[in-house]
């Protein structure tokens, strides 16, 4: 067996510690990180941890294209959704903006038949999943909750409780083993998706258990996006995240999260092995969440300027597009012709946020139990009659 | 053909049945496989059907309620053990901010068709946390249903009901009467069962109506039998459905009697109780001869097991209830 190489089925592998020998671009956290593509634009090609594990890729010109194309579109998409909150046509938004490396590239590395359970931010991973843009915004917009069908997009509700998503991933993993589905190239596999807060979290600590225990073809995908709402994350942690995964007895990587090849990569290896019967992956995406939690923080009140400024030179776009154009495999028209496509499909979704309409209030008397209650049932019809009651009523 | 059975042992054999008539259905909890949990409810069980399907967790209840919910969204039924009362509310959250509202939150398309099994009550002499009733916590929320069983029929029937449900039920058990004994048709078809969400007459009655579920009904029916010996002859209605609970029965049965009293071990404050007088002033006025009272442990935490037995309701409790009704 190749250094490096996992086997199917038995026992899972020994905990790897994730850390990785070289520190490219020499602006990663200590104990460094997974990085395919600097900040430069420089293409690394491979990058092997201390482990043994050796991560790259190698794409098409088309395909390094689309990396760059998703990203453009999904920060464009995201910043319409802002406009749109300053415009008053959302209660709220979660923006992703410097996420989107983390996202796309995790977002790609899933397979057809792979289950992801997002927070409310994974915007991008949505996106990726090939569903319509505009499917979260009921939610933000308040004129519902969501309301889609989580195994048919393959892609559970936004869950805005922090970390109690990571549970349902991991039952969810389990009936897949229970299934048997797992075991081969084309079994399937769970992410979960949360942040560095909801590390701190309880459900999050049993989730890891759980997986660990069950062994569970699962991925733990954490954003540490340096801050949750005000605080840092010093304050829900003493060591770096992707060490936690040892005390559960599972891998643990570190990958610069703003670095989409790195994000893809080591993604695509852990949900891989997870169908492949080796259990679960703790990956720390280190990142960093360049707006604000959301369109109701202020985050000048606890981070200061220039470290925004910092991290904008680790900006996950420009590095593609530097990449491309050093490459010689896009030209400006390309750029242009992408930005175009990018502002067309926010206009086309600003149009449909504003034409949607909001439900009628008796509606909010709908799903409460697959099976009636006559309690509810009774609450809907006197509802009913008293706006009736009113003349001119609508009802 | 009847058998006469323990109330646990009728649990336990309804979730065979459950687990034999549909291979989705997996019970999972604490204790629950090697052992067959702590009052045996699942025993036997796990080596009948597998470590896949009757699952020893590890010990973390919102572990054993979320990724519940996992296995859920994929397609099973799974059947959830709290070992005791005191302990489900780690899994508070996953129960009512998951549990309780994915299929609301998915527009009706997503279903999560759990049961939560809860032994509850006291009255065994336990430590702290082994005896409370936290029925009305989960009653309160809407997107659970809420049931409890009474005697071994009903076990066997009602867990079944439960699992074949697509809502989420919370179903608890009066643990004090898992060693009850009573007549269970083994055989007969879940189909023509008495439906889960409806009260039950179990005495009749012309005098007063009294209130319980659970681990009361046995106090309620022997506080009626010694009130007939004074000539006062009370119905006895067994709730079974805390949520919904079944109103038209009981304002039929208030309307006749003109007496209500409601029974039960949780605190009285905000109680199920509270909110049955509140329905049945609302509905019956009319006819109502007294106030709507109410028998209920006091509202203090569940106290020293010595001195459990003057904190739950019982006979003499319930017939100065009745007594206090007909003085009005």
């Amino acid at each position: 067996m190749a250094k490096g190489e996992r086997k199917a089925g038995g026992k899972p592998p020994a905990p790897a510690d994730g850390a990785v020998d070289r520190i490219p671009g020499g602006d990663a956290p200590a104990g460094g990180f997974v990085q395919l593509l600097t900040p430069d634009g420089e293409h690394l090609g491979s990058v092997t941890t201390a482990d043994g594990t050796t991560y790259s890729v190698d794409f098409t010109d088309e395909e390094y294209r689309g990396f760059y194309r998703d990203l453009v579109t999904v920060r464009r998409l995201d910043a319409e959704a802002t406009a749109l909150q300053r415009q008053g046509e959302l209660g709220i938004w979660a923006s992703l903006l410097g996420q989107e490396a983390a996202q796309v590239g995790s977002g790609r590395a899933l397979r057809q038949q792979d289950m992801a359970f997002p927070t409310y931010r994974e915007h991008g991973v949505l996106y990726c999943r090939g569903i319509d843009p505009i499917m979260p915004f009921g939610l933000f917009r308040g004129v519902d909750q969501g309301g889609w069908d989580a195994n048919e997009h393959k892609f559970n509700g936004y869950t805005i409780v922090i970390g109690s998503q990571t549970l349902h991933a991991t039952g969810y993993a389990m009936g897949v083993t229970m299934d048997g589905k797992t075991g081969s190239p084309d079994g399937e596999a769970v992410i979960a998706y949360f942040g560095d807060g909801a590390t701190s979290q309880g459900e999050v600590n049993e989730s890891f258990v759980w997986a660990g225990v069950f062994n569970a073809p699962m991925v733990f995908f954490c954003q540490n996006n340096q801050y949750a709402i005000s605080e840092p994350l010093e304050r829900q942690t003493r060591i770096p995240l992707y060490r936690r995964a040892a005390g559960y007895g599972f891998p643990g990587i570190r990958i610069d999260g703003n670095d989409v090849l790195a994000s893809y990569a080591v993604t695509r290896a852990a949900l891989d092995n997870a169908r492949n019967g080796q259990g679960p992956t703790l990956i720390e995406a280190y990142t960093y969440r360049m707006g604000a939690h959301t369109s109701s923080d202020d985050p000048t009140r606890y981070r200061i300027a220039s470290e925004v400024e910092s991290w904008k030179a680790k900006d996950p776009i420009a590095r593609v597009k530097a990449f491309l154009a050093k490459q010689q495999v896009a030209d400006a028209d390309f750029f242009a012709e992408v930005d175009e496509t990018a502002r067309k499909l926010a206009l086309d979704l600003r149009e449909r946020v504003l034409a949607m309409p909001d439900p009628q209030p008796v509606t909010m008397f709908d799903h409460v139990y697959p099976n009636s209650s006559p309690e509810v049932d009774a609450q809907r019809k006197a509802f009913d009659e008293y706006h009736a009651s009113f003349e001119g009523s609508g009802h | 053909m009847a058998e006469t059975i323990t109330l646990g042992k009728a649990l336990n054999h309804g979730l065979r049945r459950a687990l034999e008539n549909d291979p989705k259905v997996v019970i999972m909890g604490e204790d629950v496989g090697k052992l067959g949990g702590v009052f045996r409810i699942t025993d036997g069980l796990q080596k009948d059907f597998g470590e896949d399907r009757v699952i020893d967790t590890p010990l973390a209840e919102a572990g054993i309620i979320g990724t519940a919910v996992g296995l859920a969204i994929r397609g099973y039924r799974p059947v959830c053990e709290i070992q005791f009362d005191g302990f489900v509310f780690p899994a508070y959250n996953q129960i009512v901010a998951q549990v309780a509202k994915m299929f609301y939150r998915s527009k009706g398309k997503v279903r999560v068709p759990m049961v939560i099994r809860i032994p509850f009550g006291g009255g065994i002499g336990a430590v702290e946390h082994h005896s409370e009733s936290p029925e009305a916590y989960f009653s309160h929320t809407p997107g659970l249903k809420v049931v409890s069983c009474a005697n071994p029929a009903d076990a066997y029937t009602m867990i079944q009901q439960a699992i074949n449900s697509d809502d989420p039920v919370v179903f608890f058990e009066p643990k004090r009467r898992y060693w009850e004994k009573g007549e269970v048709e083994l055989e007969a078809p879940l189909s023509g069962a008495y439906p889960l969400h409806a009260a039950r007459v179990l005495r009749p009655g012309t005098d007063a109506t009294l209130l319980a579920y659970g681990p009361m009904v046995r106090v309620a029916l022997d506080a009626a039998a010694a009130a007939a010996e004074d000539g006062r002859n009370l119905e006895v209605i067994d709730l079974r459905t805390l949520s919904p609970v079944d109103y038209p029965a009981i304002f039929e049965s208030v309307r006749r009697t003109g007496r209500a009293v409601v029974v039960h071990e949780a605190p009285g404050n905000l109680g199920i109780g509270a909110e049955l007088a509140a329905r049945i002033t609302e509905e019956c006025f009319y006819s109502l001869e007294a106030p709507v009272l109410r028998v209920t442990g006091y509202d203090i935490p569940y106290p020293a097991a010595r001195v459990e037995e003057d904190f739950l309701p019982d006979l003499d409790r319930v017939l100065d209830a009745v007594d206090r009704s007909f003085g009005w």
